[in-house]
C-alpha cells in the first residue's frame, strides 16, 4: 500500500493563459480559476478563466484561419499530415514532462499518463495518414452530366473535452478535425486544463498556422455554453456526461443547428459465462471496473456472472480488490490514484451509501483512504439487483457491482435494459455464444474476452443515450467533413 | 543556380505536390559529389549483402561518358531461389512480419523515407552518375517523389478495411484483405529509385514480402536503398533486392513457383513475355508498359503554357518516360505558331554534363538506346516528316542525342506509331475534336494523354473520350501518390500508386460462419 502523501516532483507549470492565434492571452474578464492536485486537494496554480468574449475572440481567429485563401486552406493535404506527425513526435519528445504534469493535475499514475501520451501520439499519426486518402466520388449520371462529390472541411469546430483522459481526449478530437482541414476551438475541462495548454504550445511549435488550434480554459456553463450557442461555430463535439450532452445538443440546435457529436456516459455490462477461464475473467473484470480509478465512460460497472461460477468469482474478485494498491500516483507501486475532485468523491461515497441502503452486500472497501486528497478504497458489492441505483446510474468511481444470472437470453435482456449503450463485453470460449452476444448487445463497442479493446483504427461511440457519432477509425472522419455534390452539365 | 525555367515548370506542374511537400527545402544548395562512392555492389538477401552464387558480376556504365563505374553481382537462378526462400520464410504464418501490428509496418516505411531524405544529396548524385539524368532532376524530383510515395503508403496498413456483408440466412460473413504472399517485382532503368519505391510501398503496406530485380543498367541506387532498408529495421527477408539481367534473373523470378504475384515495369514487348509466362501458373500480374501518348493542343489554350508543357511532356528525362507526350496534336489554327515556338524552345534546351547546373538534358541510357533513337529519326526523315531541329548525336563520348523536332508528321509514320524513348518530338496537325480523339485513340497503347484548352466542356468531353489511364488537362506528368497510374490496352494491366494499387497486392478472403440466428 503506497502512501497518499504525495511525493510529487516539482513540476514546472509553463502555460496558464488562453491560447488564440498561436499567442497567449489573459482573460478578457480579468479572472482566473484554481487548478487542484487531487492527490492532495491543494492548489497547483491559477489559470486564466475564459468567458464568452474570449470564445468570441477565438472564433474570429479561427474563422480567419479558415478563409478560403488562407495558408491553412491552401496547404496540401500531405503538408497537413506532416504537421500532425510533427505534433505527435513532440508529444513523444516531451513525454517525461507531460506525463508528470498529467499525473499532477489528474491523479492517474505516471505509468498510465505515459500510456495515454503514446496512445495520443499514435492517434495523431493514424489520422495524419488519412489526409491523402480521403476521397470523394465520381458518380455515373446521365450522358450529359459529370457528377462528383467533394468532401470539404466543416469549418470552425468547437470541441469540449473531459477531465478523465485530458491529453488522450484532446488527441482524439484534434486528429480527425485537423485531418479533414478544420479549425478548432478546444475547451479543456476546468479540472484539468494544464496539459491541454502545454499541447497548445506544441501545436505552435509543430508549425500549425495561427488560428488553426485555439485552446480556451474555462468552465462548462459559461465557456462551454458559449461554444454550444455560438452562431459562427459550425460544429460542436462534446465528451462528458449525458446530462450536459443533452444541454449541448439543445443549445446547438436552438442557435444555428451546428452539427453535433456526443460521447457520453455508460453503465456497461461485462458478462462472464460459465465456460470462462475464471482467473482470466476475474483479472479482466477487475481492470474493467477499476482502471483509471473507474473514471472511464466505458467502465464495466455491471458485472454479470453466471450462477455456476458466481461464488468462486466473487471470492476471487474481493481478494483482488483488497490487494489493489491505492495511493500517490507518483509512487510507482500505486495502481489507483485519487478521484478527480471533492465533488466527485462525495458523489461516489453517496452511491456507496445508497447501495448499502438498497440492500446490496458491501464486501470490501466503501470508504476513504487517508486524510488528504480524494482517495477511495476499491469497493465491491454483491447481491446487486437490477433496479438498485448502483446498478442503474453511472457512478464514475471504484465501485464494482456483481450481479448473478442463470440464462443467456435473460442476461442479454438485462444487459440491454438501460438508457446507456456505450460498451459491453462477454467472456466465453463458445463461438456461437460470442457471435450471438456481439449481435444482440446494444452497445457501440462489444468486446469478447477483453475489455477496453480500443484502438485508433476502430470506431468508438454510443448507442442510445451514450451518444451519437463515432470517434476513431475511418468512421471518425465522417463527423468532420461536409459532402458537396457537383454536377456539371455538358453542352 | 538551378535552371529556373525547368525547375519552375517541374515544380509548378509535374511533381509540384510531391516535391514541395516532401522536401524540406529545394532552396538549400546540396553539396554535389560528381563521382560518388559506389558502396554496395552485391545482392541483398535477408538483410545481408552477398556475392552471386557463381561469383559472376557485370559492368555498370556511366552513360555520360561510356566509362565503367562499378562491377555489380549478377544474380542467377540460384540467387533468385535463395531470395525467394528468404521471402517465403519471412512470410510464414507466425513470423515477425505476419504478426507485426499494421501501424508498425507503416512506421518502417516512414523510417525508410526519413533515411532516404537524410542521404538525399548522395543518392541523387549516385542516380545521376548511373542513369545520366541531370542532377537537379535527381535532387528535386526523383528523390523527393520517392520519399513522398513511401510516406503515402506508410499511412495505409492500418486503414485497409474489409467488409461485413449483409448475407442472407443464419450466417455471419466478412471479408479479410490478406497479403498475396511473396511478390516478384522487376523494374526498369528510367526512374530507378522512384520505381523501386512504387514497388516497395504497396508490398510493405499490404504485408507481402518481395524479391525485387533492379535493371542491369541502373542497380546502384537500389542497392544503396537496400542498406537503408536494413538500417530502417525491416525484418530480414521482407525486402530482397537483386541485380541481374532480364532473361535469367528476371525470368527466374517470374517462373518461380513460390512467387505468387509478378509486377513488371518495362517495354510492352517484354511485358507480353512475362504475362504469358506468369499465366502458366495463374500468377497475379500487373504490368506497366510502354506508351505513345497523345498530347492534344486546342486553339483556345493558353499558348505559352501549352508550348512549355508540351516541351516538358516529351523531353523530360531525356524523353525516356513511358508516358512521354510523343504525339503532339495541334489544332490547325495555331499550328504554325505552336511549331515555331516549340522549335525555339527546343533550340534553347541545353544538353550536356548532367552534373552541370545549367544542363536540362543528359545522355540516353545506353549505346543501344541511342542507336535505336537515331534509327527512328532516320525513318522519320525518310518517310517525309519535316526535321526542324536536331536529329544527330552530340559528341562521340557518352550517349547524347540532340533535342529533335519533327513537324508535318503523319499518323502512319513510324515515329508516330512506335515508342522512341528519346528526345524526339512529333507535331501533327488536326482540324476537329472528333477527328483528333479518334486519331489519338488509334494505337495499341493507352498509357496517358493530355488536353490543353480553356473550355470547360471540351476539357471534360475530350477527357472522357480518350482511352488512356491518365488524362492530364492543362498540365503533364502529375504523379501525385494519391493518383492511380496505369495503362489501357497494351500499355499495361492494373494501377500503381493510390488506393487502387492495394488491390493488386491483396487477396480477398470471405469468411462465412454459421450462427444459430441472424438478426439485422
Amino acid at each position: 500500500m503506497s502512501s497518499t502523501n504525495s511525493k510529487a516532483p516539482n513540476v514546472e507549470i509553463k502555460y496558464t493563459q488562453i491560447f488564440i492565434n498561436n499567442e497567449w492571452h489573459k482573460a478578457t474578464a480579468g479572472k482566473t480559476f484554481q487548478v487542484i492536485n487531487p492527490s492532495t486537494g491543494e492548489e497547483i496554480c491559477q489559470v486564466e478563466e475564459g468567458t464568452r468574449v474570449d470564445v468570441d475572440k477565438a472564433v474570429q481567429a479561427a474563422r480567419k484561419a479558415f478563409d478560403i485563401d488562407s495558408p491553412w486552406r491552401k496547404l496540401e493535404p500531405v503538408a497537413r499530415g506532416n504537421l500532425m506527425r510533427k505534433l505527435a513526435s513532440l508529444l513523444r519528445r516531451d513525454i517525461e514532462y507531460l506525463s508528470k504534469l498529467e499525473t499532477l493535475n489528474n491523479g492517474k499514475s505516471v505509468q498510465d499518463s505515459k500510456g495515454d501520451i503514446f496512445f495520443s501520439a499514435d492517434c495523431l499519426d493514424y489520422y495524419a495518414g488519412w489526409v491523402d486518402k480521403m476521397v470523394g466520388e465520381t458518380i455515373p449520371g446521365a450522358q450529359d452530366q459529370m457528377i462528383y462529390t467533394r468532401h470539404e472541411p466543416i469549418g470552425v469546430c468547437g470541441q469540449i473535452i473531459p477531465w478523465n483522459y485530458p491529453i488522450l481526449m484532446m488527441s482524439w478530437k484534434l486528429g480527425p478535425a485537423l485531418a479533414c482541414g478544420n479549425v478548432i476551438i478546444l475547451k479543456p475541462a476546468e479540472q484539468t486544463p494544464l496539459t491541454a495548454l502545454y499541447v497548445a504550445s506544441l501545436c505552435k511549435e509543430a508549425g500549425f498556422p495561427p488560428g488553426v488550434v485555439n485552446v480556451i480554459p474555462g468552465d462548462g456553463p459559461e465557456c462551454g455554453n458559449a461554444i454550444s450557442v455560438h452562431q459562427d461555430i459550425d460544429k460542436v463535439a462534446f465528451t462528458g456526461s449525458v446530462e450536459v450532452g443533452k444541454k449541448v445538443q439543445e443549445a446547438a440546435a436552438k442557435s444555428n443547428l451546428k452539427r453535433v457529436s456526443l460521447e457520453l456516459g455508460g453503465k456497461s455490462p461485462l458478462i462472464i459465462c460459465e465456460d470462462a477461464d475464471l482467473d482470466h475473467a476475474v483479472k479482466l473484470a477487475h481492470r474493467a471496473i477499476f482502471g483509471n480509478a473507474a473514471q472511464r465512460c466505458t467502465a464495466a460497472s455491471r458485472t454479470f456472472v453466471h450462477s455456476k461460477i458466481y461464488d468462486e468469482f466473487v471470492a476471487r474478485s474481493i481478494e483482488l480488490a483488497k490487494k489493489r494498491v491505492v495511493g500517490d500516483p507518483f509512487d510507482s507501486s500505486t495502481e489507483q490514484g485519487p478521484q478527480i475532485t471533492a465533488e466527485q468523491f462525495e458523489r461516489i461515497l453517496g452511491y456507496i451509501e445508497s447501495g448499502k441502503k438498497d440492500g446490496a452486500k458491501l464486501e470490501c472497501g466503501g470508504e476513504r483512504v487517508g486524510k488528504k486528497g480524494y482517495f477511495i478504497k476499491p469497493t465491491v458489492f454483491t447481491n446487486v439487483k437490477d433496479d438498485m441505483k448502483i446498478a442503474r446510474e453511472e457512478i464514475f468511481g471504484p465501485v464494482m457491482s456483481i450481479l448473478k444470472f442463470d440464462s443467456y437470453e435473460e442476461v442479454i435482456k438485462r444487459a440491454n435494459n438501460t438508457t446507456f449503450g456505450l460498451a459491453a463485453s462477454v467472456v466465453t470460449k463458445d463461438l456461437t455464444r460470442a457471435l450471438t452476444f456481439a449481435q444482440r448487445l446494444q452497445a457501440g463497442s462489444v468486446w469478447v474476452n477483453d475489455y477496453d479493446a480500443v484502438c485508433n483504427q476502430a470506431p468508438f461511440g454510443g448507442y442510445k443515450q451514450s451518444g451519437h457519432g463515432r470517434e476513431l477509425g475511418r468512421y471518425g472522419l465522417e463527423e468532420y467533413y461536409e459532402v458537396k455534390t457537383v454536377v456539371i452539365k455538358l453542352i | 543556380m538551378f535552371s529556373k525555367l525547368l525547375c519552375r515548370q517541374v515544380v509548378n506542374h509535374g511533381f509540384r505536390l510531391t516535391t514541395r511537400a516532401a522536401s524540406a527545402s529545394t532552396q538549400k544548395k546540396p553539396v554535389v559529389e560528381r563521382k560518388p562512392d559506389v558502396k554496395y555492389q552485391k545482392l541483398f538477401i535477408n538483410n545481408e549483402f552477398v556475392d552471386s552464387s557463381n561469383r559472376s558480376t557485370f559492368e555498370v556504365i556511366n552513360p555520360a561518358t561510356g566509362d565503367v563505374i562499378a562491377e555489380v553481382a549478377d544474380g542467377s537462378e540460384k540467387d533468385v531461389d535463395k531470395a525467394v526462400k528468404a521471402a517465403k520464410d519471412a512470410f510464414r504464418l507466425g513470423s515477425e512480419w505476419r504478426r507485426m501490428d499494421p501501424a508498425a509496418r507503416g512506421a518502417l516505411l516512414y523510417k525508410l523515407a526519413d533515411l532516404i531524405e537524410r542521404d538525399r544529396a548522395y543518392i541523387a548524385a549516385l542516380e545521376t552518375y548511373n542513369n545520366g539524368k541531370p542532377f537537379k532532376d535527381s535532387y528535386n524530383v526523383d528523390i523527393p517523389h520517392s520519399i513522398a510515395v513511401l510516406r503515402y503508403y506508410a499511412g495505409w496498413p492500418d486503414k485497409m478495411n474489409g467488409k461485413v456483408l449483409p448475407i442472407s440466412g443464419d450466417f455471419f460473413a466478412y471479408t479479410r484483405r490478406e497479403p498475396i504472399g511473396i511478390v516478384g517485382q522487376i523494374i526498369p532503368w528510367n526512374f530507378p529509385l522512384i520505381l523501386l519505391c512504387w514497388k516497395i510501398g504497396p508490398s510493405v503496406a499490404t504485408g507481402c514480402t518481395t524479391v525485387i530485380k533492379l535493371d542491369e543498367h541502373t542497380p546502384l541506387t537500389g542497392l544503396y536503398t537496400a542498406k537503408l532498408i536494413a538500417e530502417a529495421g525491416f525484418p530480414p527477408g521482407v525486402i530482397n533486392i537483386l541485380s541481374g539481367d532480364g532473361p535469367h534473373c528476371g525470368g527466374s523470378i517470374v517462373r518461380h513457383p513460390d512467387v505468387a504475384k509478378v509486377a513488371f515495369t518495362g517495354s510492352t514487348q517484354v511485358g507480353k513475355i512475362i504475362g504469358a509466362e506468369a499465366a502458366k501458373m495463374v500468377k497475379r500480374t500487373t504490368l506497366e508498359l510502354g506508351g505513345k501518348s497523345p498530347n492534344i493542343v486546342f486553339a483556345d489554350c493558353d499558348l505559352d503554357t501549352a508550348v512549355e508543357m508540351s516541351h516538358f511532356a516529351l523531353f523530360f528525362n531525356q524523353g525516356q518516360c513511358c508516358c512521354a507526350g510523343s504525339r503532339t496534336y495541334v489544332e490547325e489554327k495555331i499550328y504554325d505558331e505552336f511549331v515555331q515556338r516549340s522549335v525555339e524552345r527546343t533550340k534553347q534546351r541545353k544538353v550536356g554534363d548532367p552534373f552541370d547546373e545549367s544542363t536540362e538534358q543528359g545522355p540516353q541510357i545506353s549505346h543501344e538506346q541511342m542507336d535505336k533513337i537515331l534509327d527512328l529519326i532516320d525513318s522519320g526523315k525518310r518517310a517525309g516528316a519535316k526535321l526542324l531541329v536536331g536529329g544527330e548525336r552530340v559528341g562521340d563520348k557518352g550517349f547524347f542525342v540532340q533535342p529533335t523536332v519533327f513537324c508535318d508528321v503523319n499518323d502512319d509514320h513510324r515515329i508516330a506509331r512506335e515508342e522512341i524513348f528519346g528526345p524526339v518530338m512529333q507535331i501533327l496537325k488536326f482540324k476537329t475534336t472528333d477527328e483528333v480523339i479518334e486519331r489519338a485513340n488509334d494505337t495499341d497503347y493507352g498509357l496517358a494523354a493530355s488536353v490543353f484548352t480553356k473550355d470547360l466542356d471540351k476539357a471534360i468531353v475530350v477527357s472522357n473520350g480518350l482511352r488512356a489511364g491518365s488524362v492530364w488537362v492543362n498540365t503533364y506528368d502529375n504523379f501525385d501518390p494519391v493518383a492511380p497510374f496505369g495503362g489501357f490496352k497494351q500499355s499495361g494491366l492494373g494501377r500503381e500508386k493510390s488506393e487502387y494499387s492495394l488491390d493488386s497486392y491483396t487477396e480477398t478472403k470471405c469468411v462465412t460462419m454459421k450462427i444459430s440466428q441472424r438478426n439485422s
